[in-house]
């Protein structure tokens, strides 16, 4: 060995890391390069029309793109986190366990457009209903389901058995384990998982165009939950920001909706990175609590 | 044995009672039995982990279990309270009475782990404030009152030599304390929960000398109130504060005796062997 040899080594090394450097740096750069195009030809063109709720601005749209979230959000939740919770902790080694955890595996890899085609024919078709936000948000919690699902069964399963050996020794049933200990314990990566859901909810376009509808007709002084007009009425057709950008695209007739599009989809991206950004701090909050620092 | 009858009895009056006999009713019946163990074994699949093993742990003592690592003593200790059932291909033959009472048949399981307290090897706090922690135990037995838990957690941190370090600290997680206060902690834990047995798995094991020494003071203390079973690796801290020890060896219980008898004049050479030193 000479010292050329160990010249060669060092020299590898370097490029290597910085190699490695450029793969993780790429990705921060990309993304405020992506944010910051997005959101400066959005603010070229955002008015003050848009911002407003009514049939010109974008407001009607984002608070449906809220509302159909949160729906969605509680759908997948009733539905994922007891999955989960059973997969962790009561499901025994076995065929039927290995059949669910496939089941959850194929679902979360099912392409949007044909979840939201199931949701068209078993959602609107089959209870004879026009379009509507139940039916978006049920398409949607399709999508968010296995991923809340599989989430809650990795946070139970990484906790450390001492919690259930404790609580058991203090005399606690299985559920009362599970209750009081194990889901307040795996609740900031729970949350995690939601967050996920979400950024996917709020990103939806292809399940929601034939079940939600790509219209709104809001009146914000109609409170009459069974008037198809009013904000909170789920079974109404609900438009959101990502179905509104798509019909800008590809069927407005307007001469700027090209510009109404670049500034939709601004306020998206503010409206998903903000959620993030508390969603964040808020699961940092409670990590801290517990953690004890 | 009339002593023992009169336990029998005092059992059987307050049988099926979900609320557990207080540490001071207990102490009503000092020398009486708190287990019986005859001819029991215990397989893991096809595993003989303990073989015919017959001890009866006397009440208000403390009962050190020793022997080298894999003998069967913490395997023996977490039958006591049931806590091989959550291992699975584990089976127990032979008889474990319970203050009289068969405690695979005629004790509830929930009311046995109630009754019968444990303390792990390592600290084991839950992710919870120190509060929390110590009212997890009351809570499950359906106590929600606000000025009574914080009775209890006061009793309780007060009796496993905490509260002075932790009273101002009580809505703080438990995890920031340090090991020696973690592990008084789950005492107290184990404590709030009003049991009148406490199994200890090597509670000093993961501790330094001066944390160890406080949980010795403290066995010490609470064996005034409480049947303490212990596991331990250390022969000294057995001879300190046990009242009888009980030697395992492959499975095997050994000799049980009185631990002054025990380390001055063993009977059977193995046990010999093993306390001075020469195995294990």
């Amino acid at each position: 060995m000479n010292d050329s040899h160990f010249a060669a080594k060092k020299r590898l090394d370097s490029i290597m890391t910085a190699l490695f450097r450029f793969g993780a740096y790429f990705a921060v750069v990309l993304l405020i390069a992506f944010v910051g195009y997005v959101m400066g030809e959005g603010c070229r063109y955002l008015t003050g029309d848009m911002l407003s709720f009514s049939e010109k601005g974008l407001g009607n749209q984002f608070f449906n793109t809220l509302y159909l979230v949160f729906l969605s959000l509680i759908f997948s939740a009733i539905g994922g986190i007891p999955a989960g919770v059973y997969l962790a902790e009561y499901a025994h080694k076995g065929h039927l366990v290995k059949w669910v955890r496939m089941a959850v595996e194929t679902l979360s890899s099912l392409p949007s457009i044909v979840v939201g085609l199931f949701g068209y024919l078993v959602f609107i078709v089959m209870t004879h209903s026009e379009w509507n936000m139940l039916a978006g948000a049920l398409t949607v919690s399709i999508l968010m389901l296995p991923l809340l699902t599989s989430v809650t069964e990795d946070a139970l399963r990484t906790l450390p058995e001492s919690y259930r050996l404790s609580s058991y020794g203090l005399g606690a049933s299985k559920w009362q384990t599970v209750l009081h200990v194990l889901l307040p314990a795996a609740f900031p990566r729970i949350m995690t998982g939601l967050i996920m859901a979400a950024g996917r909810g709020f990103g939806e376009a292809a399940a929601l165009m034939f079940t939600a509808g790509m219209s709104t007709d809001i009146h914000w002084d109609d409170w009459d939950l069974s008037s198809p007009s009013c904000p909170l009425n789920p079974l109404r057709p609900s438009e959101t920001l990502t179905l509104h950008i798509w019909a800008l695209r590809t069927e407005a007739l307007e001469a700027n909706a090209n510009e109404q599009a670049a500034a939709c989809s601004a306020i998206l991206m503010i409206l998903v990175v903000s959620f993030s950004l508390i969603a964040r701090y808020m699961s940092y909050r409670i990590d801290k609590k517990m953690g004890g620092n | 044995m009339a002593l023992t009858t009169t336990t029998y009895g005092y059992t059987k009056e307050h049988s099926g009672e979900a609320r557990p006999v207080s540490a001071d009713a207990a102490a009503a019946d000092s020398g009486s039995l708190t287990f019986e163990i005859k001819h029991m074994d215990l397989f893991y699949g096809d595993h003989h982990a303990l073989k015919d093993v017959s001890m009866d742990v006397r009440t208000h003592e403390i009962t050190a279990l020793i022997g080298p690592s894999g003998c069967g003593k913490s395997t023996f200790l977490k039958s006591l309270n049931r806590m091989n059932d959550l291992v699975e291909n584990c089976r127990i033959t032979g008889d474990i009475r319970f203050e009289g009472k068969d405690i695979f048949r005629e004790v509830d399981l929930l009311a046995l782990r109630t009754r019968v307290g444990m303390v792990f090897q390592q600290p084991t706090p839950f992710p919870k404030s120190i509060f929390e922690n110590v009212a997890y135990g009351p809570r499950l037995q359906g106590i929600s009152n606000k000025g009574q838990l914080s009775e209890i957690v006061e009793q309780s941190l007060r009796q496993a030599a905490c509260w002075d370090e932790m009273k101002d600290r009580l809505n703080q997680s438990a995890l920031g304390l340090s090991g020696g206060q973690q592990q008084r902690l789950c005492i107290a834990r184990t404590l709030a929960a009003r049991p009148s047995v406490i199994l200890m798995d090597e509670p000093t094991s993961a501790l330094d000398p001066i944390s160890t020494q406080k949980i010795e003071d403290l066995a010490l203390e609470l064996k005034e109130k409480y049947t303490i079973i212990i596991v331990t690796h250390n022969m000294q801290q057995a001879k300190r504060i046990s009242d009888k020890t009980a030697f395992f060896l492959l499975g095997e219980l050994i000799e049980f005796d009185d631990t002054v008898k025990m380390f001055t004049d063993p009977s059977n050479p193995k046990t010999e062997e093993y306390i001075t030193g020469r195995f294990g």
